[in-house]
């Protein structure tokens, strides 16, 4: 394997993030794509086989308590904190120019990011893909009686709390679909998000119904994004 | 663990408030959770839990008319508030994790009874939820959801979301790294607090800001970790707390204020009174606002001691 061509420190709050510089761009002018891996994973070490085409930039993160990045201590981990994570990549990536864009492509728990950050900056990310991967599931719709326990740790990534609470939060459908209302609103696109994965749980389901979403697959998603 | 607790010769007076007699730390699974204790240590326990942006020593008049009934009061600082240390990252679970981990050190093995008031008494009735051997009784002080934003929740999941508010939470996450409380005097301290507290009195805001911030170079700045701010989104639904009452097994005090205020979770007692468990009862106290323990000391404790029983 070839390592990344760099590692940049970034600061979420007193988490330190690991974003790898997997591949430099071959046209300047051409947007990055952000790869989110999935819950319990970290970033690949090279440009994925299936990046090749993209003229951009490829750039990979570390959620918080996974890969290289920090892990914290005691817990605490939700899905809108990964996408706060995700957005200081996305803030890196743009020099923190609101003009400038991205594309970003998730696996499992990070196609559920990858959708957030569409909805949440959508004029700054020019499609978001979402793939299979561990952690798509997510947890329930709704109110349950999970209890809570304290869990034995190894000072070593991925954190255990981040495997048990990423793998239970709650999702509901009108939830996620709240996010591609969002990215339709304000991307440029038509249809800002692309739905790739062949697992659809509830939520994913309700994504994929939803206006704006195009149900396609990870190399067309990339091709409509790249030429977009 | 190192205790940041205050030093009792800055605290300013109040009548009926009192210093806690014992503080120590403890450690809730690598994060340093500062507990704080009124009566005597042998009486039975009784725990006491603080809302969102508030802290233990909030207790400081009430604990004690608790305590004076013989219970062991026990209250402690959630992560990234009042003396408890700033945490990498903060979330609903991991304050019931928190808990849980006073709870064992506190009543190991044993039920207790349970005070939580606004934030603390929509997490202990979820606890009481999921982990019903843990309680005697619980008593929720004005911490009910309903259907409105909850004002004091500040890491915990909202639904309905406008796009400048997904913007402004983020934009918020940006610039946390450096980020401090703005100092003050004690009078600017309590006169801020007070915008969100209007109904407590000056000089009661005057003695929170000496026991719940601390004193730099250049001012007062509440102890607060200032990455955490009001406002936040997400997927939970206020109404879900509500849904868990019904169920719950053990006998229930609900207290809640009818003004409604800021800080509050402008819940209609109308609209809880259908979701009362089977060994349960609201209170609903005319003129008074969400701080129903610190308005009315003497009233609240009362109501919670002749609910409790005799604490022997």
């Amino acid at each position: 394997m070839t390592a990344a061509l760099r590692t940049e420190t970034l600061r979420h709050g007193k988490v330190e993030l690991a974003l790898h510089h997997l591949r430099a761009a071959t046209d300047d002018t051409a947007r990055p794509l952000l790869l989110l891996h999935g819950l319990g994973e970290q970033s690949p070490t090279e440009a994925p086989e299936w990046t090749r085409g993209w003229p951009g930039a490829i750039v990979a993160l570390d959620f918080t308590g996974h890969g290289a990045s920090t892990l914290p201590r005691g817990g605490g981990y939700t899905a809108e904190l990964l996408l706060g994570d995700a957005d200081i990549a996305l803030a890196a990536l743009t020099d923190g120019d609101p003009e400038r864009s991205i594309t970003v492509a998730g696996r499992g728990l990070g196609a559920y990011t990858a959708l957030q950050l569409a909805g949440a900056r959508a004029s700054q990310v020019h499609g978001a893909i979402l793939t299979d991967g561990p952690g798509l599931a997510g947890g329930p719709t709704g109110p349950t009686s999970t209890s809570y326990f304290s869990l034995a740790t190894n000072g070593q990534t991925p954190d255990p709390y981040a495997l048990v609470e990423l793998s239970r939060d709650l999702r509901p459908p009108d939830y996620a679909t709240s996010f591609v209302r969002l990215a339709l609103a304000g991307s440029e696109l038509d249809e800002p998000v692309a739905v790739a994965s062949m697992f659809r749980p509830e939520w994913l389901n309700a994504v994929a119904g939803e206006h704006g979403v195009i149900d396609t697959t990870l190399g067309e998603a990339l091709e409509l994004f790249r030429t977009g | 663990m190192t205790s940041t607790t205050s030093d009792p010769a800055t605290v300013l007076p109040y009548p009926g408030a009192e210093h806690p007699p014992r503080e120590y730390d403890l450690d809730a699974n690598g994060v340093r959770i500062a507990v704080h204790e009124w009566g005597n240590e042998a009486d039975p326990p009784l725990m006491l839990v603080h809302g969102g942006f508030d802290f233990a020593r909030t207790f400081d008049r009430f604990a004690p008319l608790l305590a004076d009934a013989g219970w062991r009061v026990v209250a402690w600082d959630h992560r990234g508030h009042g003396d408890s240390e700033h945490a990498h990252l903060y979330s609903w679970d991991a304050d019931m994790r928190d808990a849980l981990a006073v709870f064992d050190h506190v009543t190991p093995g044993a039920p207790a009874p349970v005070v939580g008031h606004s934030k603390g008494g929509a997490l202990m009735t979820q606890l009481a939820d999921a982990q019903p051997h843990r309680f005697t009784h619980l008593v929720n002080m004005d911490g009910i959801p309903f259907t409105r934003r909850v004002p004091d929740v500040a890491e915990h999941e909202r639904t309905k979301m406008m796009a400048k508010d997904l913007a402004g939470w983020l934009d918020h996450r940006r610039r946390i790294v450096d980020a401090q409380r703005k100092p003050g005097t004690i009078d600017e301290l309590a006169a801020r607090r007070g915008r969100m507290n209007p109904r407590l009195d000056t000089e009661w805001l005057q003695r929170l800001v000496t026991v719940g911030a601390y004193e730099s170079d250049d001012g007062w700045r509440w102890k607060i970790d200032p990455s955490m701010r009001f406002g936040g989104f997400g997927p939970w639904r206020p109404e879900w707390t509500l849904m868990r009452m019904p169920g719950l097994s053990m006998p229930f005090l609900g207290i809640m204020g009818a003004e409604m205020e800021e800080m509050g979770w402008g819940t209609p007692p109308h609209k809880v009174l259908p979701y009362m468990p089977a060994h349960g009862r609201t209170e609903v106290l005319d003129d008074v606002g969400h701080f129903v323990h610190i308005e009315q000391p003497e009233h609240v404790s009362g109501l919670v001691l002749d609910f409790l029983g005799n604490a022997s």
